[in-house]
């Protein structure tokens, strides 16, 4: 039976402003980076928040061979419209976090919201992806 | 610590975050962890060193920066004396970083196609 999820993933549309944005505005660290070049120099991206056993990776949308281009266009499309899924992260203070990835130009869909379960704030990667950041009560 | 290890920390720094004095904060920590600040600092670097060597395929200066560390030559010393061997001597005593990453299917069975076809069926790919 599944054990343990080890990976989530993203799409990016651009493999090193995405590492940036994680690394230095969100603060999370390297975890993997593997190039192939025999696989059109697919690389494996990932980060994880530190200590944590988690790792997202962060996917070029693929051209060809793997989507032709119209699809690729159209995922882009669609993640820049804020369809793409999720990802849920918890602070133990979310106003102070709130400020300090503000401060670093994390752009915020939503500011903090008292919300029954905690105070809730929503926040965008520069692909599109949108995020949730929450202090549970 | 655990989390911000990037981060240039000194004692100084460490001792105002937990509004005490440096060498209280010093004696303070020592008695809880077992470890100086500084070296349970080095210790966690030296570890997600080890990890980055055996995950990616940067160079030992980039993951001697990446982890915080600031002088390639002396984390190389200190890599040394933790796990008996040089950054890469360990890297080498381990399968390649590539046996990690976990290729999605459809990338694999993409790239294990033939390039051209007869027929014009692999003119429109579909993702695995």
């Amino acid at each position: 039976m599944l054990k343990q999820l080890t990976h989530t993933q993203v799409w990016v549309h651009d493999q090193d402003e995405a590492l940036a944005f994680y690394t230095e505005k969100l603060g999370m660290e390297l975890r993997e980076d593997v190039t192939l070049p025999e696989l059109g120099s697919f690389r494996w991206l990932s980060v994880g928040v530190p200590g944590q056993d988690v790792a997202i990776t962060l996917m070029a949308i693929p051209g060809p061979p793997v989507f032709d281009e119209e699809t690729r266009t159209q995922i882009q499309a669609l993640m820049a419209r804020g369809a793409s899924g999720g990802l849920f992260f918890a602070t133990d203070d979310i106003h102070g976090s709130y400020e300090e990835l503000k401060s670093r130009g994390v752009e915020f869909t939503q500011e903090p919201t008292e919300q029954p379960y905690g105070v809730d704030a929503g926040f965008r990667d520069p692909s599109g992806n949108q995020f949730r950041l929450a202090q549970m009560q | 610590m655990d989390a911000r290890y990037r981060e240039p920390l000194d004692v100084p720094t460490l001792a105002r975050a937990a509004h005490l004095s440096p060498a209280h904060f010093s004696r303070e920590f020592r008695r809880a962890f077992g470890d100086s600040p500084h070296q349970y600092l080095l210790t966690r670097r030296l570890e997600r060193a080890a990890a980055l060597l055996r995950n990616t395929d940067r160079t030992v200066v980039d993951i001697c920066l990446l982890v915080g560390l600031r002088s390639v030559g002396s984390f190389t010393t200190s890599f040394g004396r933790t796990f008996g061997l040089s950054p890469t001597a360990y890297r080498a005593a381990h399968a390649p970083a590539v046996a990690h990453a976990r290729v999605p299917t459809c990338v694999l069975q993409a790239y294990a196609r033939p390039q051209s076809s007869t027929f014009g069926e692999d003119t429109r790919a579909v993702p695995g």
